[in-house]
């Protein structure tokens, strides 16, 4: 540990002081639904913007790769299938969620970020946002993405998006939940299903998120999110034959061509990694709704 | 009363305007390429055609250099309306000239003049047409107010449609603002030099078009040159792979339309005749020499004997032969490469227990032909309905239930294309919503049309061509 100081509970939260021992939370994986710990027993010590320790977060492993791509594959026919506006109300309820337990994420920015309590409190207030926003994409997208198309014949001929399957996103080092909303809401938009690997450092947010997504009528699959080292994850996440996207966001620099070498194998849709990680404040287009969706044309011969 | 009797009806070759040699395409001029030459084949007959000087490497800097040169300098500052005119030009031309264009493609390619006539060549024409109007309406493209070009792009096609497949790339590429250097396939470069001939008549400004036959090598040093900020290929699986590998880490953009094993599924209510016609025309248009074929035939249980039964009788009027000839209906196999690969693909279905069942019809006695062939008892695991065999042959599979139709057809790595056939509107929505690809025929097969996006999920590719969608992979959304 050196010179670090045990003290876990995110935040600072002044309950120790009271005379109470503080409660300290176990912060695990999320893989369908449920909150295992790695199935090779193994944590990394997580620490604030300080260097004091906060938690010992799950270092996740291969196997949890797969058992998560697994989890997003079998959640994938019952989210895509479900209507558009269901899934906009169920992200418009991940927002309700958010805001409910606002000031926690406030702590868990804070301790994650080193920011102020006063600019935390406009991250987590743009996260909720963020949800908001694509929760009233899921029933657009199609409108603007599709098109009845004129054909020079006797058919009826009709283009419209469907999610793409499992995207793999690495989510923003930087952002631990701004940056990670930022990636993963526009993914659950679509209908698609995702398996996040969370900022290496900033781990503890993406947990809460958890937590919010599994209270917030989420299927259990459709999001799962690992804690660990992304360098370690990512190349099993980018060659995995059952991810459809790759998401590089938070990829390390020195790994990203070989993340989208290893993503060529089976033709993955990749984003690639930015140059440098993306300004999250701003309100996003329409990129990486389409970034994760397929365009299907059907013709159907009129006649009588 | 005797039937009608056979006569042949054939297309004179004359009417390709066959030069003995031609020449790559660079910066407005035809030069002579510092590559070995190339004897173009007509696969009907074997017979050399022309000569066809191919690029070096240096040549595909010069290219890459002048694309770069007209992107700056003359295509990208152009007004859209002006960039509009010169492709509605190219698009006239190509519709004048469009019996020459398809006979010289039937020469080089060994399709049926009934396809390059009917199909090929009125659909390149027509591509052109819609895409130059689309170069002075690109902020009404739903890709934001003023959208962007992306600069200089490497297009690398196939020997399946020549001429369509260079009009796919350049079309787009060019109405969205771009500059363009084009790999044709060698086997088949020739309807794409004419085109290049048409687009200087046209008075494209040099370097905005560029066309550099040669080998896969070329086809390599094109897409890996670090001149292009885009790279669109049309081509196999394993190729695309290895382009998206090439492309790993570099930024930038690519489109790619691989390879293809779609379903066409026949449930017990469809209109039988349609769907038997349906079928034939989705494995043997083009010879089977399509990306999109339906090679996997999935037939509902209760019909299978019945429907089979329809599908050779109907097959074994098919006519093989002169492509020339108006009334062939199956041409020649493109390549010596292309025949022995079918017939190793064919010989795995008979060694791995499928029935084979070989049409009757007379074969020419020379040329690079297959006979139109179909393989029955035909299990998921083997190889003709694993592998595309981008050739006249037919995989017959069954299944009881339409679940069970969806999962077969869909078990596999591509998703470029799939039918149905089915009288029930709903059973038809239901099905074209399940299935995993990127077009969907529903009583129908093989149709393209400029406006309608045509692309794969999977490892089919991605990015779509035609349509509104297909443009947005030509411009910076």
């Amino acid at each position: 540990m050196g010179n670090t100081t045990m003290s876990l509970s995110p935040g600072g939260r002044a309950d120790d002081t009271a005379g109470r021992l503080t409660v300290a939370k176990t912060y695990k994986l999320y893989v369908g639904g449920a909150f295992p710990r790695s199935e090779s027993a193994r944590s990394y010590p997580v620490t604030d913007a300080k260097g004091r320790l906060l938690a010992h977060a799950s270092l996740a492993s291969r196997k949890d790769v797969r058992d998560a791509v697994s989890a997003a594959r079998s959640a994938f026919p019952g989210w895509s299938g479900a209507t558009a506006y269901n899934r906009g109300q169920v992200l418009y309820r991940v927002a309700e969620m958010l805001q409910s337990r606002h000031e926690a994420f406030v702590d868990d920015v804070v301790a994650a970020e080193g920011a102020s309590r006063r600019k935390a409190a406009g991250i987590v207030d743009a996260a909720i946002d963020r949800w908001v926003w694509y929760a009233g994409w899921t029933d657009k997208i199609v409108s603007v993405l599709g098109s009845v198309n004129p054909v020079a014949g006797p058919y009826v001929n009709w283009s419209t998006p469907e999610p793409t399957g499992v995207v793999g996103v690495l989510a923003p080092q930087s952002s631990s939940l701004l940056g990670l909303v930022d990636v993963l809401a526009p993914v659950l938009a679509v209908g698609a299903t995702a398996v996040v690997v969370t900022s290496e450092a900033r781990p503890l947010p993406a947990i809460g998120l958890a937590e919010v997504l599994a209270t917030s009528d989420v299927p259990g699959g459709v999001v799962n999110v690992l804690t660990g080292r992304t360098a370690e994850l990512a190349p099993w996440l980018a060659a995995h034959a059952e991810v459809q996207g790759l998401d590089l966001a938070g990829a390390p620099e020195e790994l990203a061509a070989s993340l989208e070498r290893a993503a060529a194998g089976t033709v993955k849709r990749v984003l690639p990694r930015p140059a440098a990680e993306a300004d999250h404040s701003r309100v996003p287009g329409t990129a990486r709704l389409r970034a994760w969706s397929e365009i299907k044309t059907v013709w159907h011969p009129v006649g009588r | 009363m005797e039937p009608w009797t056979y006569a042949p009806a054939r297309e004179s070759a004359a009417v390709a305007n066959l030069q003995p040699s031609y020449r790559p395409f660079v910066d407005g001029t035809f030069v002579d390429g510092g590559g070995e030459p190339l004897k173009t084949l007509n696969p009907a007959t074997e017979e050399v055609l022309a000569e066809v000087g191919t690029a070096s490497e240096s040549d595909v800097d010069r290219a890459v250099a002048a694309a770069r040169r007209a992107y700056e300098k003359t295509w990208g500052p152009m007004p859209g309306a002006e960039r509009a005119k010169y492709l509605f030009r190219i698009a006239r031309v190509v519709a004048e000239r469009s019996r020459e264009l398809a006979v010289l493609e039937t020469l080089d390619n060994g399709k049926p003049i009934r396809e390059s006539r009917d199909v090929d060549v009125p659909t390149a024409a027509a591509h052109l047409f819609h895409h130059a109007g689309w170069a002075d309406k690109l902020a009404h493209a739903g890709f934001g107010a003023d959208p962007r070009p992306l600069g200089v792009v490497g297009g690398v096609i196939p020997w399946n449609f020549p001429l369509l497949m260079a009009v796919w790339k350049i079309a787009p590429a060019l109405a969205a603002g771009n500059t363009i250097v084009l790999k044709p396939a060698e086997t088949t470069p020739l309807t794409a030099l004419v085109l290049a001939e048409i687009a200087a008549e046209a008075g494209l400004p040099a370097g905005v078009l560029n066309v550099l036959p040669g080998a896969g090598d070329i086809g390599q040093a094109l897409v890996g040159h670090d001149g292009l900020d885009k790279v669109a290929f049309t081509g196999s699986t394993d190729v695309g792979k290895e382009i998206q590998r090439r492309l790993a880490g570099t930024g930038r953009h690519l489109t790619l339309e691989l390879g293809g094993k779609a379903a066409n599924i026949v449930y017990d209510d469809a209109a039988l005749d349609q769907a038997v016609e349906g079928v034939v025309e989705g494995i043997f248009f083009n010879q089977g020499h399509v990306c999109c074929a339906g090679s996997r035939l999935l037939v509902q249980e209760s019909i299978a004997d019945e429907f089979e039964e329809l599908l050779h009788a109907r097959i074994a009027t098919l006519r093989v032969g002169d492509p020339l000839d108006k009334n062939t209906d199956v041409g020649a196999i493109n390549s010596r490469a292309q025949l022995d690969r079918i017939v190793d693909l064919a010989a795995a279905g008979d060694a791995e227990g499928a029935q084979r069942w070989t049409s009757p019809c007379p074969l020419p006695e020379k040329g690079l032909f297959f006979p139109p062939t179909v393989f029955s008892g035909v299990e998921q695991t083997m190889r003709v309905a694993r592998e595309e065999i981008f050739g006249p042959v037919l995989s017959v599979l069954t299944f009881p239930t339409p679940d069970e139709a969806v999962a077969k057809a869909n078990n596999t790595p591509y998703g470029l294309s799939a039918g149905l056939w089915t009288d029930k509107g709903a059973k038809a929505m239901w099905t074209a919503q399940r299935v995993r690809a990127g077009v969907v025929w529903t009583n129908t097969f093989n149709r393209f049309d400029p406006t309608s996006p045509f692309g794969g999920y999977g490892e089919s590719g991605f990015g779509r061509e035609g349509g509104r969608i297909g443009l947005g992979a030509y411009l910076d959304a």
